[in-house]
């Protein structure tokens, strides 16, 4: 008997979701969460996704997360200047986390406080203000309630408001989903704001609005997240991270 | 036939305070570090650091040697966070350009083919552009009229890199998974001075690695150094991995004024890069021992 799935792996199978449809696209997850949700979503219905080992390689096969890549065949090269030239291609989707995160979808992972002299320095800006201008962007926010903000203190990736004050050059911007430890979030609404799309099984809709500082559209009866089936949970136990690397993320 | 080979300090020598210096390698990658730590020793101050920074930037800022970095991050890759870049960041003690790191790959290239800028639309809608003085937009000219981030060339004075292998001519190459951007640099730095692990004979890169690998043209590079572990404790494969647990007590002793100057005197204030290999022979003889009791 399969034990029944947990938060992690409810999250996984979330994010997993967010690449239905993408067909041949670099399918670039950022964290340990991510990474197996994009592997999963390879081993299961979106055969033709491409995903590197994180180093300088495009590898085929259910690579685990720490595993030897050497085993696996390369696909392509892709060092860090390869990368980008994907990310301006356009046939890309990567996930990335969000310090703060606000109803357009603006995020912050750069710093808290002022950004010319901030009160904590965190990542920077890196790859954000790139990557949300040119291809689809999803997010992996670990503790919602930490997370979404009224505002964000630093613009690292842009929300729809600001898309939209931008007419043609956003052509390409798409934020797919906002996958928390709570629900799943789009933004299929009329004026782009946040949307609850889905809400874990166990959770309430109380802890949502709890967790939520900002204005929400939350449908009548919201659905349940899709909980793995047995062969989900047997690939990311057994294959992608049976050392439960997974389970560190929620802090 | 030009002859290029000199000794860290020959190249510090070089560098005069208030330059803009470029240097290579990605975080905590493949960093010509003892060239880093060369600069450490000298009295030149008030560099323009250019980076997609790693434990560099964080020894230059924590040495009072910089006024200003322009980044595509600064990171130690296994740390998120380099905990020198973080403080002085937080105290506003440099000036700073933070680009995309995309954008900033096109302004090494703007540089490195010597026009203004390249296009891109990375940045619109986010701080990079609305928090950051020195970028432009610009109008595309063709009928799409499509705005634009127009990224400067990011011009330097000087660029440092680090390869596995070089020769005296000034010839360089790779062996690991990654160039980086270090072909960039070397064409960007009106002066490029290279370190490598070893020199070699010209004929003899390809005992090593494919043609592929051989991407350091000595056209671009004005001196090389012979630098076995010059990388260190950065990553250098496949001659060696990143020194992890030196990596962490660098970044623990960034964390109080006392430590870290037990640590500055017992790693950096080192007359040259063969007392500092010397060092971290003993360091490395030291664990093996302790590894064995």
């Amino acid at each position: 008997m399969t034990e029944p799935a947990t938060l992690d792996e409810i999250c996984i199978a979330a994010i997993a979701d967010a690449f239905r449809g993408d067909g041949e696209v670099l399918c670039n997850p950022m964290g340990a969460v991510p990474v197996i949700a994009g592997r999963l979503a390879r081993a299961t219905f979106e055969p033709d996704l491409m995903l590197t080992d994180t180093i300088a390689y495009a590898v085929a096969g259910n690579l685990p997360l720490g595993g030897d890549p050497a085993d696996f065949p390369v696909e392509a090269y892709m060092p860090f200047r390869s990368i980008f030239d994907q990310v301006w291609s356009g046939k890309r989707h990567v996930v990335m986390g969000a310090s703060q995160i606000d109803r357009w979808g603006n995020q912050n992972f750069a710093a808290i406080g002022p950004y010319r002299k901030p009160k904590a320095q965190l990542l920077g800006l890196r790859g954000a203000p790139g990557n949300l201008i040119n291809h689809a962007t999803t997010y992996w926010v670990p503790n919602q309630a930490r997370s979404f903000s009224p505002s964000v203190d630093v613009v690292s990736g842009p929300g729809y408001d600001k898309a939209a004050e931008l007419g043609r050059s956003a052509r390409f911007f798409e934020i797919r989903r906002v996958v928390t430890n709570l629900g799943v979030y789009d933004f299929d609404t009329p004026d782009h704001s946040m949307r609850l799309r889905s809400i874990h099984p166990g959770v309430d809709i109380d802890q949502v609005l709890e967790a939520t500082p900002f204005e929400i559209t939350i449908p009548d009866d919201p659905p349940t997240s899709r909980v793995p089936d047995a062969e989900d949970l047997r690939l990311i136990r057994e294959v992608f991270d049976p050392d439960g690397v997974r389970k560190g993320e929620f802090r | 036939m030009s002859h290029k080979v000199m000794t860290e300090d020959q190249v510090v020598a070089e560098i005069h305070s208030g330059m803009t210096v470029g240097i290579g390698g990605w975080g905590s990658r493949r960093k010509p570090m003892s060239l880093v730590r060369a600069i450490l020793r000298s009295d030149i101050d008030d560099l323009h650091i250019v980076s997609y920074g790693g434990p560099d930037v964080g020894l230059l800022c924590a040495a009072g040697k910089v006024r200003k970095v322009t980044y595509g991050f600064v990171s130690l890759d296994s740390i998120p966070l380099e905990p020198h870049f973080r403080a002085a960041r937080q105290a506003a003690s440099i000036d700073f350009s933070e680009l995309d790191e995309g954008a900033f790959y096109l302004g090494l290239m703007a540089a490195a083919h010597r026009v203004p800028f390249y296009p891109t639309r990375a940045g619109l809608g986010s701080a990079m552009l609305s928090e950051n003085p020195d970028l432009r937009t610009v109008v595309s000219p063709y009928d799409d009229h499509e705005e634009l981030v127009a990224i400067p060339a990011l011009e330097m004075d000087v660029a440092l890199i680090h390869m596995n292998r070089a020769d005296a001519r000034g010839n360089g190459q790779f062996l690991g998974p990654d160039l980086y951007f270090d072909d960039l640099f070397a064409m960007a730095g009106k002066l490029t001075f290279m370190s490598a692990e070893r020199l070699v004979p010209t004929d003899q890169f390809l005992a090593e690695g494919s043609v592929h690998t051989i991407r350091i043209p000595r056209i671009h590079v004005a001196g090389v150094v012979e630098a076995p572990m010059g990388a260190h404790f950065t990553e250098c494969p496949p001659d060696y991995g990143r020194d992890e647990e030196f990596q962490r007590e660098y970044a623990a002793t960034a964390k109080d004024p006392e430590s870290w100057s037990e640590f500055s005197r017992h790693w950096l204030e080192l007359e040259s890069h063969e007392a500092y290999r010397a060092k971290i022979a003993e360091r490395v003889a030291g664990i093996t021992r302790g590894g064995q009791r």
